[in-house]
């Protein structure tokens, strides 16, 4: 497959890993803020390949698992409103709320479908003009471009029953929130390679400049991670702190400007709470006014109940690289995929699934 | 009351979808089972139409059952009927048995077309005679509009395990080696492509296919086989997961060695599957000890279900109880079972 | 979440297009990528096009990683 095989090449890796182990001196650690990242390291054994004087974190990065429980909380009062369908990606359906989870009441009768595309879900309103679709948006600055696109689809092609829930969150202010808690320390960031693609690698210049972190965006395939972790290393050991790109086949400075455009036009930027961390401002996407009617926290009124984290969960402290999932009293003992109590587990991208489904006999 | 009496004399033909009288027991359901059933599947056992087939039988038996709610019903290479016996044939011919009988069950959903059932019964038919086996007892209910998903079948088989023959999951030996019998995730994928909401188009079919002639050509090489497992739901991490278990063995596999086709690659990854997941009907894990290696893979070779037939990895005293996977990079990494169920009703 | 697959575009029909990887194809929508022309590669995320990749760019990738075995004395 074009520009897949290329990038797993064993001789091209051999060549990296063996760079990498002769390059680095200084015990470092790089944290990535990708869900695609966590399980790609894992997927790939990269851990494994690397010299013990580096260490990989996982920050933030799994829109999944940075949605606060009041928000699937809201998603589950949606898909229980009658007349509504809730289109949402397949990530959503088990993640456990405050009391249920969108495949607990899809069980009780609830119409919630799975999509692969917004596209999707704007059929969906098309071939049921009867029903409302309420399309779950989450996802970053990679998601929130298609779904602006959607809405600007569903208006052009006059579809009234279309609506999106906007979950949607932006990454570099999560960074920088992370960055200064100072929790962790961190000595390179591997950036998200597909938000890059929309946002360019210019979003990242504040933490080379403001924080003095290297930073090198990268792509999902063995050797992109390689190659990124490499000149990190080579940053480490000059001194230098720079964004670089290691996926230059993808990504640019400027990015994708049509899609930033969209994105833009469609949403603006509020405040939003990521679980684990809380409040961070200026972080999240709402739909501007002109969209409203395609909002769905406008258009319909439901009631979520109280919402409450689940005694003993520690996501946030996982997500914020602060702790392991080994870490977790709960980790495959009552937490487990089959029975997760936080979303880091029941999410295909989360920490916690990864260590679990990767980890083998390092489980707790 | 007229209205019945009616419909109790016209014949199943001029009722295009089946209807809750056509599984209460009376006439239209005797109709439907024998001119649709019998007729197509015609066995003297089954034409008796007694409560119970009796057949002889003598050594030891095998016997398993499976129920069939794949949906949809038809995919690209097969259906739910194809399925049904696929299934159960290969289920008998794991523990290295030689497949007999099959018991054949349905649950209609009332209004389902009687077209598709027959095209279903067709399905069955062809499936039987490849695989040299007989139907020769069944049973058909219609349920409520709503209570079954279209058409739900139920396969129970019994078979005869050939003296000398023990196959079992905990036989498993350290050294022994394991043999794929071809390319992973054809099945899975195939039925997925005609899921909705997934709009993707691909050429692939489901591998679904009985194995029981592949499996008699394998011991006639050798009774030397230690394990033979179908990966239908959960794909090969699972299956090689559960006889690492109950071997209490270690399991190595090479990334490199899995033939995969390049349409079930590309599809897991626009939907970031993995293709060690996915299901498959027509595909056999054999571990057998080395030194029979070599003549049980020159048997498959020569099968048509076993032409892309591969060594993919061996038996280890390393982490008992589970499967490590040397990528392609030069790494390695466990492959765990199936967690959660992210293809719902694959088989 | 930030899945994105590689694929070549057979035909365009205004902002859509049908793209297809390994022998499997399917509709790709060019909402965000209105420069995109048939032939070209694109990453497809949940069902939109949200780049071209950059030919040049993966070939020179590529070079510099066969350098770089090459030099720590590995067959490249």
């Amino acid at each position: 497959m074009k520009f897949i095989d290329e990038f797993r090449r064993s001789d091209l890796a051999k060549g990296l890993v063996s760079r990498i182990a002769q390059r680095s001196r200084t015990n470092v650690r790089f944290m990535e803020f990708c869900g695609g990242h966590t399980v790609a390291i894992f997927k790939y054994g990269i851990r494994q390949l690397l010299p013990s004087s580096i260490e990989m974190v996982s920050g933030p990065g799994c829109p999944v698992c940075v949605t606060s429980n009041s928000d699937i909380d809201k998603c589950i009062a949606f898909a229980q409103l009658p007349g509504v369908i809730v289109a949402t990606f397949g990530d959503m359906l088990k993640v456990p709320g405050s009391r249920s989870s969108l495949q607990r009441v899809k069980a009780e009768g609830a119409d919630v479908r799975m999509v692969y595309s917004a596209l999707d879900a704007l059929s969906m309103a098309r071939d049921n003009p009867d029903k409302s679709v309420v399309f779950l948006g989450i996802g970053f600055e990679t998601t929130a471009p298609t779904i602006a696109a959607s809405i600007l689809q569903a208006q052009e092609q006059r579809i009234k029953n279309y609506h999106v829930f906007s979950m949607h969150k932006l990454t570099p202010p999560v960074v920088k929130a992370v960055l200064d808690t100072g929790e962790v320390k961190i000595g390179g960031i591997v950036c998200p390679g597909h938000v890059s693609v929309i946002t360019g690698s210019q979003a990242w210049e504040f933490i080379a400049k403001d924080y003095g972190i290297p930073c090198v965006v990268s792509g999902f395939e063995p050797l992109d991670i390689l190659q990124c972790v490499s000149m990190l290393v080579e940053q480490v050991e000059s001194g230098r702190s720079e964004v670089e790109i290691a996926y230059s086949r993808g990504v640019c400075h400027e990015g994708n400007v049509e899609a930033q455009k969209l994105m833009h036009r469609v949403f603006q930027p509020s405040p939003a709470e990521w679980r684990g961390i809380g409040q961070v401002p200026g972080s999240g996407l709402k739909l501007r006014e002109k969209y409203s009617r395609f909002d769905a926290e406008r258009v319909f009124e439901i009631e979520p109940g109280e919402s409450y984290e689940p005694e003993g969960c520690i996501c946030g402290e996982v997500l914020r690289g602060v702790k392991t999932p080994h870490d977790c009293a709960l980790f495959n003992t009552i937490c487990t995929p089959q029975s997760p109590v936080g979303p880091c587990m029941v999410s295909s991208e989360g920490t916690c699934a990864a260590y679990y489904l990767y980890g083998g006999d390092n489980r707790g | 009351m007229p209205r019945i009496i009616c419909m109790a004399v016209t014949t199943v033909a001029e009722h295009d979808k089946i209807l809750l009288a056509h599984g209460s027991g009376g006439k239209m359901a005797h109709e439907l089972i024998s001119k649709s059933f019998v007729r197509e599947l015609s066995n003297p056992l089954l034409a008796k139409l007694d409560d119970s087939a009796v057949v002889p039988f003598s050594g030891k038996l095998a016997f398993t059952t499976d129920s069939y709610v794949v949906s949809p019903i038809f995919f690209p290479g097969g259906d739910i009927g194809k399925l049904a016996v696929c299934g159960t044939v290969n289920d008998l011919s794991m523990s290295g048995a030689k497949p007999l009988y099959l018991s054949l069950a349905f649950i209609i959903e009332e209004g389902f077309p009687y077209e598709d059932l027959a095209k279903v019964v067709a399905s069955v038919k062809a499936a039987v005679t490849e695989a040299g086996v007989e139907i020769v007892t069944g049973d058909t209910k219609v349920v409520h509009r709503g209570s079954a998903d279209k058409l739900f079948i139920n396969t129970s088989g019994i078979g005869m395990i050939p003296q000398g023959v023990n196959i079992s999951g905990s036989n498993a030996g350290l050294g022994d080696v394991v043999i794929l019998s071809g390319t992973i995730g054809d099945h899975g994928i195939a039925v997925l492509s005609k899921r909705e909401g997934l709009s993707f188009s691909t050429k692939l079919k489901s591998d679904c296919a009985p194995l029981g002639g592949l499996v008699a050509d394998m011991l006639k090489a050798t009774h030397n086989i230690n394990c033979l497992r179908d990966p239908t739901r959960g794909g090969l991490a699972t299956i090689l997961n559960e006889i690492a278990q109950q071997s209490n063995v270690g399991i190595r596999i090479d990334e490199e060695a899995i033939p995969v086709r390049e349409e079930v690659m590309a599809a897991c990854e626009m939907l970031g599957l993995d293709p060690l997941y996915i299901a498959n009907e027509g595909k056999l894990i054999a571990i057998v000890p080395s030194a029979d290696a070599r003549a049980v893979l020159k048997a498959m070779k020569k099968h048509k279900y076993g032409k892309e037939a591969a060594v993919i990895g061996k038996v280890t005293e390393d982490k008992p109880g589970r499967v490590v996977m040397n990528t392609r990079i030069g790494s390695s990494r466990i492959v765990d079972m199936l967690t959660g169920d992210p293809l719902p009703r694959i088989c | 979440m930030c899945l994105a697959v590689p694929l070549l575009i057979k035909s365009i029909n205004g902002k859509d297009a049908h793209a297809e990887i390994g022998g499997v194809s399917r509709p790709v929508s060019l909402w965000l990528t209105p420069e995109a022309k048939v032939g070209d590669y694109v990453l497809v995320h949940t069902g939109y096009a949200i780049s071209v990749l950059n030919k040049a760019e993966a070939e020179e990738t590529l070079r510099l990683l066969v350098k770089i075995a090459a030099m720590d004395g590995v067959e490249g």
